[in-house]
């Protein structure tokens, strides 16, 4: 019943679109899309009624504030992250069912594109929005600036990666998505084998994402190469601008790679090219190694920021000065260097041959040192410590027990022979998710509370943060050791049912740690919303509620639009410690006007276009392809027509603002 | 020693020390933009990278149709090379009248290497159409379709490249040899010599070696 209907008819209007595309057969999408209706219906009717379309555009959607940007980016991944647990508690589900002749609840079409859409919304719309995100708001403050430098080029990369998630959201509702796993291999993802639009809407999803991502990558070195503050040379950034620094330059050196893949798999899917093709010369295997010259550094790209994080976290909650910084930062770019060549550790059974498959093994375990070097630099750094077990700090010990098994099962998986047994099994699921889970999430929520207070100057409830803590941790071993066990046994990943009735109980445990998580999902929405409602409660009016060291943390929280009155002045690594340590006094008076970037709609309105142009493009509408085409070359023409894009914020202003912070900062002294 | 280093420390810590910039002056507009260009021309140069390696990779995959041997006339292309680099030599002229502060020595040199551009494309289309003509498209084979994407792509970036510069040329008239228009000439030269070198990359590699090959 669910082999893919062969390619539709395409007409001169509506291309490949038809009523059919509506998945009304569906009843779990039906569902899905009255439940996303009404929601929308009832936000946008909120939105309206307390008349908050103006403040919205003019105050957020136009903003070229990093920290409106970056906080944009956090409710992204956080709107997308719901979306993707939402298709793996439909696989757990699923897999815990179809034993014994069952064929659980969901078609193959239809899990097909649930495990498809699970790991690209992941990797895509969620880990990098929200690493996006914190970067974007914490590396301009930690540095001294007053934005990033390209402010523009900021919001237009937000609204892109923006674009590129609606485009795939679309595709939930209006025809399907990709059957063919988060990397598209060829030639599965082909014209031959995947004829419908599911593919179309994964590459043009990710292209779209994609060019925000870049632009996003050269601007953050820019600004870290170029606006640091007086005296601070490289060796005297925080770790987390070093870490967000590689970060950054593995983006602006692997996204080109991913977007000239996609580029010739849709030459092989819209023009009849043999790049992937099993004929006339075409070489799918090649697809596999490009995919993952990008995929490789992505997963660097992900971790590297939260190493950072990790780092702030644990020298500022032990009291102690970072240890081994030199090494820390080394590590973090030998990773980067070492991230580039370890690719074909993806895929050892391609029959590289064993001096091949010797070197990319080698070079993936030499990954494990710098690693570890940073692990035992965080150890070392408590070690003798005044250790405060706050939020942040939790979430950074429950990482490193994580981080340290998933890095060791990862060790295991660089062993070519031992490879060839788990290769695609549900021992690789579990190690990947211990790592990125362990890593790259754990680091995020001790981010998020760390660095909350500072953004919105309320700290986050504790209560609901450690039940949130203990379900995460507790549920993902729960969840994720049945499929190393399973995985040990043979078990191979995607698989929708099962035959062996012995397994099922290592599913159903899986489910339940699933179900764990969801409670710590839930724990921490709950988190965000009672520490929203007893903000008053929680206030935060010293700026810098952790005793921190860096300078994010001398500013007022939130701080003002242009984050310093005056560019502070760098003597030491971990700045703000070296200020509060001396005795720095505010400067009273002196101020002058600042010349800040001006708002602009050019982004949303470009990004707007590309996401109608990728539709046109999913549904071969070809008139709508051009007529967009040219209206987002016009539209960034007329951009650049416009010179005047800043302007000052007055001497007066600045003072108003300077001398409230003054008198709060009296009232809580 | 340790002591006179202590004393040192003490020293320095006990001085006022200013921890704000309290004379300062904001960065001049555009102070990063060349370094952010360039590095994404790098990233670009990384496209091509990919589809230069795609190129050595399926470059011999025929698929018993032609090869580069039946199908390039390295005359022709010889002819298309100097276009192109005559419009890099051009541009070097708009770029010297611009240090000059001659606006319209400036314009002029911008459009003549606008129609070396438009000559070279016309070349390249020409080419393109005689190939698919012969029944020699990229759809043929693996290698055409890499000859196909990876000379194309760079086509494209002339392409938006004169689009770019018509674009500079009415900004010009309209404003002149103000400090932002300076700069985007100076980004359009950088884009444009980019160019220049990747077709260097491509007459050798793709039309030389193949016609040798």
């Amino acid at each position: 019943m669910s082999i893919p209907h062969p390619a539709p008819e395409t007409g001169p209007i509506l291309g490949k679109l038809s009523m059919e595309a509506l998945p009304l057969h569906e009843p779990i999408l039906v569902v899905t899309f009255i439940g996303v209706v009404l929601g929308g219906i009832a936000v946008l009717g909120l939105i309206t009624k307390y008349r908050l379309w103006g403040y919205l555009w003019s105050e957020w959607f136009t903003t070229v504030d990093h920290k409106r940007i970056g906080i944009m980016y956090m409710i992204l991944g956080l709107i997308m992250f719901l979306r993707g647990f939402a298709d793996a508690i439909m696989m757990r589900l699923q897999q815990a069912m179809a034993f014994g002749g069952s064929e659980g609840y969901l078609t193959p079409h239809h899990y097909d594109q649930v495990f498809t859409a699970h790991g690209v919304i992941m990797i895509f719309f969620v880990a990098m929005p929200f690493i996006t995100g914190i970067m974007n708001y914490i590396v301009p403050l930690q540095i001294g600036a007053r934005d990033v430098s390209f402010p523009f080029l900021n919001n237009f990369s937000f609204w892109m990666t923006t674009s590129g998630a609606v485009l795939t959201m679309v595709s939930l509702f209006v025809g399907e998505y990709a059957q063919t796993g988060w990397l598209a291999y060829p030639p599965l993802s082909g014209i031959a084998y995947s004829p419908n639009v599911g593919v179309d809407y994964y590459i043009w999803g990710l292209q779209i994402a994609g060019v925000g991502t870049t632009l996003s990558g050269i601007n953050l070195i820019v600004t870290i190469l170029k606006l640091r503050a007086p005296g601070m040379g490289l060796m005297k950034m925080p770790v987390f601008t070093w870490t967000s620094l590689c970060s950054n330059i593995l983006i602006v050196a692997s996204f080109p790679i991913l977007t000239a893949t996609l580029v010739l798999l849709s030459l092989d899917r819209y023009v009849g090219t043999n790049f992937f093709t099993n004929d006339l010369g075409g070489s799918p295997m090649m697809y596999v190694n490009l995919i993952w010259i990008w995929g490789h550094p992505e997963v660097y790209i992900l971790v590297l920021p939260l190493f950072g994080v990790f780092s702030e976290v644990t020298s500022t909650f032990s009291g102690k000065r970072l240890f081994g910084y030199t090494s820390m930062v080394y590590a973090t770019v030998c990773i980067t260097i070492l991230s580039y060549i370890v690719w074909l550790h993806h895929f050892f059974t391609m029959g590289s041959g064993a001096s091949v498959n010797s070197f990319f093994g080698i070079t993936t375990m030499v990954i494990s040192i710098p690693t570890g070097a940073k692990l035992f630099n965080w150890l070392f750094t408590m070690y003798r410590g005044r250790i405060r077990f706050e939020l942040p700090m939790m979430w950074t010990i429950a990482f490193m027990l994580t981080f340290v098994i998933g890095g060791m099962t990862g060790v295991l998986l660089a062993v070519p022979p031992a490879d060839f047994v788990l290769h695609n099994s549900l021992f690789l699921i579990a190690h990947f998710h211990n790592v990125i889970i362990g890593g790259v999430l754990f680091g995020l929520f001790a981010a998020i509370n760390y660095w909350w207070p500072k953004a919105f100057g309320f700290k986050l409830d504790v209560f609901w943060g450690k039940v949130s803590f203990w379900c995460w941790v507790v549920g993902f071993w729960v969840a994720f050791t049945p499929l190393y066990i399973l995985g040990l046994m043979g078990v191979t990943r995607r698989m929708r049912v099962f035959d062996d009735p012995s397994l099922q109980i290592w599913f159903v445990i899986a489910g339940v740690g699933a179900a764990i998580i969801a409670a710590g999902i839930g724990a921490m929405l709950v988190q965000f919303a009672v520490s929203i409602w007893r903000r008053k409660e929680f206030a935060e009016e010293s700026g810098d509620p952790w005793d921190g060291r860096t300078l994010e943390w001398a500013t007022s929280s939130p701080p003002p639009d242009y984050n310093f009155a005056f560019t502070p002045v760098i003597h030491d690594l971990d700045a703000w410690h070296d200020m509060k340590k001396r005795g720095h006094q505010r400067p009273a008076d002196g101020y002058r006007d600042i010349n800040m970037p001006s708002n602009t709609g050019a982004g949303m309105i470009l990004s707007g276009i590309c996401l109608v142009m990728g539709f046109a493009l999913v549904w071969h509408i070809w008139w709508l392809v051009a007529a967009s085409f040219v209206a987002v070359v016009a539209g960034a023409i007329i951009h650049t027509f416009n010179y005047k894009r800043d302007f000052d914020i007055p001497k007066a202003t600045v003072i108003a603002v300077e001398e409230a912070r003054t008198r709060q900062l009296a009232a809580g002294a | 020693m340790s002591a006179k280093t202590m004393t040192a420390n003490a020293i320095t810590a006990d001085e006022p020390v200013a921890f704000y910039d309290l004379d300062e002056h904001a960065h001049p507009e555009g102070h990063s933009t060349m370094l952010g260009f360039w590095i994404y021309l790098m990233s670009d140069c990384l496209i091509f990278a990919i589809l230069f390696a795609c190129y050595a990779v399926l470059g011999g995959s025929y698929a018993a149709g032609p090869a580069p041997k039946d199908l390039f006339d390295l005359k022709l292309i010889a002819l298309n090379t100097t276009m192109l680099l005559f419009s890099s030599i051009t541009y070097g002229f708009a770029v010297l009248q611009m240090q000059q502060g001659k606006v319209k020595g400036v314009q002029l040199w911008l459009g003549v290497t606008g129609l070396f551009g438009l000559a070279f494309l016309g070349i390249e289309l020409y080419e393109f159409h005689h190939l698919i003509e012969i029944g020699a498209g990229p759809q043929r084979s693996a290698f055409l379709s890499s000859f196909f994407t990876l000379v194309g792509t760079h086509g494209l970036h002339v392409t938006f490249g004169i689009i770019w510069l018509v674009t500079l040329m009415v900004q010009l008239s309209k404003h002149g040899l103000i400090a932002a228009n300076k700069r985007r000439v100076m980004c359009l030269s950088m884009f444009w010599h980019f160019l220049d070198v990747v077709w260097i990359g491509v007459f050798t590699f793709v039309y030389l070696m193949g016609v040798l090959r």
